[in-house]
């Protein structure tokens, strides 16, 4: 039996867009019945292009996207909550157990707060210390954790580079002592000689605090290397999900196996250009009838075009979504 | 001669802290028919080395005395430096060069039409009727693969989603029958698969022209599968060069070999990523000797003092250190 941190089950997030005034309201379906389970202590990739509704599933589990339809359920020791029905104490609760790190180190510390008062604003606003003495330990004990300067707390982020901000940005998501975080493209605005530096923290600092984490992004190599544990996304829809290993090896579904051809190869010679695919991913507000990615599909067919595939265990905890997954596993390589 | 030479180039802005060296001694080459990728990180030069060629950069940028930008055209040689009207630099500027930005979004004008904007050019440059110009203009929207092309030419850029935009860029660039393109991070904006699509399109159009292309980038996936030659830039400094199978395969740098390990590979899931140490220092406290010296695992007290040129390690393939290679200080 499987321990669980969180627990998506038919998971929904749609948007009401403008309509007319009669008739139904349109709404966009940014997630539409997602079930996704992470295991406790996991580093859980999350992949999908623009629009693929990985940025809303995240957020949804952090209660800042509205849960339209599904459950979810968060699980930690004694504490269980259904967070689609929090009261108003629980949400403050879940507030300090789950936490958030943006991608944009530039946009999301404030220019006027120093880094001490940056780290230390959640401390505050979520009544964690009471004294100065204390916030003054936990954000030291937290910066030096994130490999920060201590003699640099009293500067403004203008004075940091872009590496060494999103250090300060997980040192604040991390000064509550959270369980459950949430990275979104935290790695997507740096350089790759930093960039490995701060996946290497995020690792070490996942294992040292027994933390678990959602590795939200687009960059398929990064989540290879970091990530236990992969979900893949098109659409609003999740489509495949496997250890890393078994996805990356053994990719099921045709959309997993065209972005991982579709990466730039470090070899000049290797251009796999067999697998292009066509086209764009279509609009969230027109999605096409049946399987989401049969208008991309090399291997559409009729029945794809009108019945939605649901997910289907294909190996030790390998899901597909795909009707043909298993014609085209034995017939077409990875 | 090169299509393209640029020698000695130096670039330096300057800003109320005094001058900042942004490109330093730079110097290389492209032929007809070449890709040549310039890749780098942040502050690294490499965007404001390419708009040098079409005096883009803004006015307190001050170019060294030595530098020297030279163009070899059909009509004859063009010394871009010595261009001063906006009449004489239009053949730096969408004539005989052009342009794609990184963010075509930002790129084209939002309230007149991707056909207009088109028009415009062609008639400036080219000399031809409004007629023309429209006829040829959804020529190469169609030649770009933009699906019904003649319906896409009066819509406006935000009709268009980003990878459609960036193919309506790359159609509006080579609309003119440039002899040199410069493409600053074409594909940084766009998702993977549609990447894929538009690096096919652009090798498929260089066979097609012949034109030479400076394709700017920080990936070095996208630049192993586009460039026939590559320049790694570091802090305004070209630190290594050579043919593109050369660079990847057998770095010289210390810097290009940081690069490379620091990259996230598909082909060795279990590799560590090994970053480069500390942080890009600031362009306004430039490391003197070696710029790379403070981060570099290889450094030797006379990296600090001393600024190595760039020396060959086998055909064509040349890098500025020191310590490289049993060089020996």
């Amino acid at each position: 039996m499987s321990d669980f941190v969180i627990e998506a089950d038919q998971l929904s997030v749609h948007y009401p867009i403008g309509g007319s005034l009669f008739g139904p309201k349109p709404v966009v379906r940014a997630v539409e019945k997602v079930s996704l389970s992470i295991p406790r202590g996991s580093f859980f990739g999350l992949v999908g292009e623009s629009g693929s509704g990985k940025t809303t599933f995240g957020r949804a589990l952090l209660r800042a996207a509205p849960i339209s339809d599904g459950y979810v359920g968060y699980k930690d020791g004694e504490v269980q909550y259904d967070l689609a029905k929090l009261t108003k104490t629980e949400l403050k609760d879940y507030r300090k157990r789950a936490q958030l790190i943006f991608q944009d180190p530039y946009a999301a510390l404030s220019p006027r707060m120093t880094v001490r008062d940056i780290i230390a604003e959640p401390l505050e606003v979520m009544g964690i210390t009471t004294t100065r003495e204390e916030t003054d330990a936990r954000v030291r004990e937290i910066a030096a954790k994130c490999r920060l300067n201590l003699e640099h707390l009293r500067r403004f982020p203008h004075a940091f580079s872009g590496g060494q901000r999103q250090r300060i940005s997980i040192a604040r998501a991390l000064v509550a002592n959270p369980r459950f975080v949430v990275a979104d493209e935290s790695v997507a605005a740096l350089d790759v000689s930093i960039q490995a530096d701060v996946l290497n923290l995020l690792k070490s600092l996942q294992a040292e605090l027994g933390l678990t984490f959602l590795f939200i992004s687009h960059d398929l190599s990064v989540v290879a290397h970091t990530c236990d544990h992969v979900a893949v996304m098109y659409l609003g829809r999740l489509v495949e999900t496997a250890p890393t290993r078994s996805l990356f090896t053994a990719p099921r579904h045709p959309y997993t196996k065209a972005l991982l051809s579709a990466i730039p190869s470090l070899d000049p010679d290797d251009t796999g250009r067999a697998q292009r695919l066509e086209g764009e991913i279509p609009s969230p507000t027109d999605p096409p009838p049946g399987c989401k990615f049969n208008t991309r599909c090399p291997h559409a067919t009729d029945q794809c075009r009108s019945e939605e595939p649901q997910l289907a265990s294909a190996a030790p905890e390998h899901q597909v979504a795909c009707h043909r997954w298993q014609e085209l596993f034995e017939t077409v390589p990875a | 001669m090169s299509l393209l030479s640029v020698d000695n180039l130096t670039l330096q802005f300057q800003t109320d802290e005094g001058l900042v060296t942004a490109v330093d001694n730079v110097s290389f080459g492209v032929e007809a028919g070449e890709v040549l990728g310039l890749v780098g990180e942040s502050g690294s030069g490499k965007s404001v080395t390419a708009k040098s060629i079409m005096k883009l950069n803004p006015e307190n940028a001050v170019y060294g005395d030595e530098s020297r930008i030279a163009l070899t055209l059909p009509d004859g040689p063009v010394d871009v430096f010595s261009l001063k009207t906006s009449r004489e630099m239009e053949i730096v500027r969408g004539g005989s060069v052009s342009m794609i930005f990184q963010e075509p979004m930002a790129s084209f004008a939002p309230a007149i039409t991707i056909g207009d904007q088109m028009v415009e050019q062609l008639v400036l440059h080219k000399k031809i009727s409004k007629k023309e110009a429209k006829e040829w203009s959804i020529e190469m929207l169609a030649r770009v693969g933009i699906s019904d092309a003649r319906r896409r030419f009066d819509q406006y850029a935000f009709q268009l989603s980003g990878g459609m935009r960036q193919r309506a860029m790359i159609a509006m660039a080579l609309s003119t029958n440039p002899k040199l393109l410069i493409a600053d991070e074409p594909t940084t904006a766009l998702d993977v698969t549609i990447q894929a699509q538009v690096i096919d399109l652009m090798k498929d159009l260089v066979r097609e022209y012949g034109m030479g292309i400076v394709f700017i980038t920080h990936d070095l996936g996208v630049i192993a599968q586009t460039a026939d030659k590559v320049a790694v830039m570091y802090l305004g400094k070209l630190v290594e060069y050579g043919a593109v199978r050369d660079v990847i395969r057998n770095p010289i740098h210390p810097y290009t070999q940081g690069l490379l390990k620091a990259l996230p590979r598909l082909d060795d899931l279990d590799a560590p990523l090994i970053p480069v140490p500390g942080d890009i220092p600031s362009p306004l406290e430039r490391p003197t000797g070696c710029v790379f010296h403070t981060r570099c695992p290889m450094a030797e007290p006379a990296c600090a003092q001393q600024v190595p040129t760039r020396r060959n390690f086998g055909a064509g393939h040349s890098a500025a250190c020191l310590v490289a290679g049993g060089g020996g200080v």
